[in-house]
């Protein structure tokens, strides 16, 4: 994974020293509260129902153990001794003290991490494929260029006070685990006719109030050419973007307003006049970066199907685990193991100071030392020996990490809701554990088969409800919580917005309505297919029918 | 409101002139309207003039006559509000222009290092003690991951110095 | 009245004896719109002071336990999230019991 070069270490440190004095001015009167709030905003420092939440960047989701300890430290030292992994690879402190964060930034830098730009109208945390330079399919690891712009953005004079936040994430491989569809940019590494490796770019993707898939603008971008086109893409939206209306201020809106042919002429007709320029990557900061990405000192191991081992497994508690939670690898012999945050009842993405230490020895045994945070808020330990994979399973369930149920109907992604947050209607965490106590039945999960269910307590969709398989979204309806329910949306490479079904449900009636579509779906499959196919396959009605019959 | 240029406080020279008052003697900065309607009459005056650049309109408006032009002041509306910073980046290295580029509005003291990066060479501060911290302010960090108006040298060519960006021409 | 302490963001509510009071039971009430309006006046000497943020009225309703938040929201912010019992001042020995 990377490692901080001096130029790093000094511009963390510096940026650190630059907050406390922030804070110091805050503290002593010299800045008020409407002077301060951007600035701690840039730093990822919020004002929540209870307290201050402190969201801290992971760079497209990649952690070393060292890193996962010091969260576990710095959650004891400054918090109440548990953290939350977010839908975009960060992690968030519910309990932190104004006058301490500074000291717990300083913290933070010793392991190479902070928290700047996890917030604010800029250029937010880069997110990636959570499988990168592991998975089969891949062209290139996204982390090598999510790392390039992650630098890039990092207190970029031009683009720290765009009209709204900037979300760009990147994938290596045509099957999208990032999401990339519904982001500001998607970035996408595609090989051209020449078997030249650079970038297919999408623009203007986005969650939200109006939520939209993005557009592709161009098929093949040089990759020196990334970050002077990055650079035409934010000025055309800088310039022009609305500033007049918050929820009329992201870049989909522009790109919907002008069209997206005008809108690409322009980034084009910008890019025409910087392309070559200062921002042009030389070869050798690639391969330096590159460099840090190399592959793990893998051993040469025997080729195991993978599938048929975990069905000849004799405890039938790991076979159901390894069916799910397990993923095949690029190197022979290996597994990516999908580490669940997400146990019946649970937080969603919640994990203890003592589970992080836990893992963060697991990693090391297990997995090259190296952590990955998923958007789906589980984590991922990338490396595994197959043969160790039931010494992994034991160790994990010690923990309360092997839960069965990666990419299943209880993996629910889900945002914290008016349980902390301070834009919340509804809470959602509680919908979230109630469908996973009524679902909390292994061998029914599996029948049931890949099913995304995504959660957000408001509009601003952090829990993702637009793109779930079913997608639950919190509402205020005359002061009491309300749940409308969408189905159909997919975040993947086929990427689509659900559908709402209907008037929305009370908190009570959305667990049963839940089960209604389940039980919709079962009734309806045919022989291999998922809820997924089902319903692109029937559309909305039976499912609508079912849930409203008895009105 | 003081007044500092290249870090230096100083007596401004440049008188802010409404669209509807007479011209003063000497050295005036009139709106971009009234600059597009009285352009010859103005540069008929042979006194120095600048203008103030809206943040709505491009900085291409200003193209062919820039090098008339002894000040260019952004406005910063809202310390939310970035345009100016692009339209700086946008006069220095697209334009080459090489007069003052002023920073007016809410200019906050956390936001100056940002504008001066841009290109912004003067500021208009809203009191004596934010021209003291300005020198703070600008020193408080000393790494730069990208390349911008000032010139500073950004990180990827420290790293690898100068022979390893042949062939990349500075822009602008 | 509500805000959140400057220092650690904790809730607070403004008391009859016009301070600020982490309890909930303690805060003062008012019933008529231009009482409600005079005391926002009242918070902003705490706002100066640099111990209090964004201070604003909150609806509340007398049921036979005694005043209640009508709003979900405060109700929570009194109480602390209705997923860690264990947190906030509900475990504190001093959280709403909504």
């Amino acid at each position: 994974m990377y490692r901080y070069d001096e130029f790093d270490h000094r511009l963390v440190a510096e940026r650190v020293q630059q907050f406390r004095g922030q804070v110091g001015r805050r503290l002593s009167g010299e800045l008020s509260e409407e002077e301060f709030r951007p600035l701690r905003l840039m730093n990822g420092l919020y004002l929540q129902l209870h307290a201050y939440m402190l969201r801290i960047a992971i760079p497209y989701g990649t952690l070393s153990a060292r890193q996962l300890r010091m969260l576990a430290t710095i959650a004891r030292r400054y918090d109440k001794g548990y953290g939350h992994f977010t839908t975009r690879q960060n992690l968030q402190f519910n309990w932190v003290k104004l006058a301490e964060v500074p000291d717990l930034l300083a913290d933070l830098a010793r392991v190479e991490m902070h928290a700047m730009q996890t917030s604010g109208n800029c250029i937010r945390n880069v997110t990636a494929d959570h499988l990168a330079g592991v998975a089969a399919d891949e062209i290139e690891d996204s982390r090598i260029w999510a790392e390039i712009i992650r630098q890039w953005s990092t207190l970029h004079p031009e683009f720290s006070f765009l009209p709204r936040k900037f979300k760009v994430a990147v994938t290596g491989s045509p099957r999208d685990r990032a999401a990339i569809a519904v982001h500001d940019i998607g970035i996408r590494v595609v090989r051209n006719g020449a078997g030249e490796v650079g970038f297919a770019i999408l623009v203007g993707g986005g969650q939200g109030r109006t939520p939209v898939i993005g557009t592709w603008i161009r098929d093949f971008l040089p990759r020196a050419e990334l970050l002077n086109y990055l650079e035409a893409i934010l000025r055309v939206y800088n310039l022009l973007g609305r500033r007049d209306n918050l929820y009329k201020a992201r870049i989909k809106i522009l790109v919907n307003a002008v069209g997206a042919d005008a809108f690409r002429a322009m980034v084009e007709a910008e890019w025409a006049t910087i392309r070559g320029g200062a921002l042009a990557l030389p070869e050798a900061e690639i391969a330096r970066i590159r460099a840090y990405f190399a592959p793990p000192a893998y051993r040469a191991l025997p080729t195991v199907d993978l599938a048929s081992a975990v069905r000849d497994a004799r405890d039938p508690a790991f076979a159901a685990w390894a069916r799910t939670n397990v993923h095949p690898h690029k190197v022979a012999g290996y597994a990516a193991v999908t580490v669940s945050l997400k146990p019946h009842g649970g937080v969603p993405g919640d994990m203890t100071a003592e589970q992080m230490d836990a893992l963060a020895d697991l990693a090391e045994r297990f997995s090259f030392g190296e952590i990955r945070a998923t958007h789906e808020q589980n984590l991922v330990l990338a490396d595994v020996e197959q043969a160790a994979l039931p010494d992994l399973w034991r160790a994990l369930g010690a923990a309360g990490l092997a839960t069965a149920n990666a990419g299943l109907l209880t993996d629910i992604i889900c945002c914290p809701g008016l349980d902390y947050c301070n834009l919340a209607n509804a809470r959602s965490i509680p919908i979230s554990q109630r469908i996973g106590q009524r679902f909390d039945d292994l061998a029914r999960l599996h029948d049931i088969g890949p099913l995304k269910i995504k959660i957000s307590g408001c509009i601003n969709a952090c829990g993702h409800h637009h793109v779930g398989h079913i997608g639950i979204l919190g509402v205020e309806k005359h002061g009491a919580e309300a749940y409308q329910v969408s189905l159909g949306g997919s975040g993947d490479e086929n990427a689509a917005l659900g559908e709402i079904v209907g008037p929305s449900f009370s908190a009570d009636a959305v667990v049963d309505a839940v089960e209604t579509i389940v039980a919709t779906y079962v009734g309806t499959r045919t022989a291999d297919e998922t809820f997924l196919d089902t319903y692109r396959r029937v559309g909305l009605k039976p499912f609508k029918e079912a849930l409203y019959a008895a009105h | 409101m003081p007044l500092i240029r290249n870090g230096q406080p100083l007596a401004d020279p440049w008188t802010m002139v409404a669209d509807d008052a007479p011209l003063p003697a000497g050295a005036a900065i009139v709106s971009l309207a009234r600059w597009l309607r009285d352009r010859d009459a103005l540069l008929g005056r042979n006194q120095p003039i600048g203008i103030v650049l809206p943040p709505d309109q491009a900085v291409d408006e200003l193209g062919p006559d820039l090098d008339r032009l002894g000040v260019v002041a952004l406005e910063f509306r809202s310390f939310r509000d970035g345009r100016a910073y692009s339209q700086a980046r946008l006069l220095r290295e697209r334009y080459g222009y090489t007069g003052e580029i002023r920073a007016t509005g809410q200019v906050l003291r956390d936001q100056l290092l940002f504008m001066e990066r841009c290109g912004i060479d003067s500021f208009v501060l809203p009191n004596d003690s934010a021209v003291t911290a300005w020198s703070e302010a600008i020193r408080e960090i000393s790494v730069w991951y990208q390349p911008a108006a000032d010139r500073r040298t950004w990180v990827v060519a420290a790293r690898h110095g100068a022979s390893a960006l042949d062939g990349c021409a500075p822009a602008g | 009245m509500t805000a959140n302490r400057l220092s650690d963001g904790a809730v607070v509510y403004f008391d009859a004896a016009g301070g600020w009071s982490l309890n909930f039971a303690e805060a003062a009430t008012v019933s008529d719109r231009v009482a409600a309006e005079a005391l926002l006046d009242r918070a902003m000497p705490a706002v100066k002071a640099r111990l209090i943020i964004e201070p604003y009225l909150m609806e509340v309703a007398l049921d036979t336990d005694g005043w209640r938040p009508t709003r979900e929201r405060e109700r929570i912010r009194a109480a602390g999230p209705t997923v860690r019992r264990d947190l906030g001042k509900q475990a504190e020995g001093f959280g709403f019991k909504g």
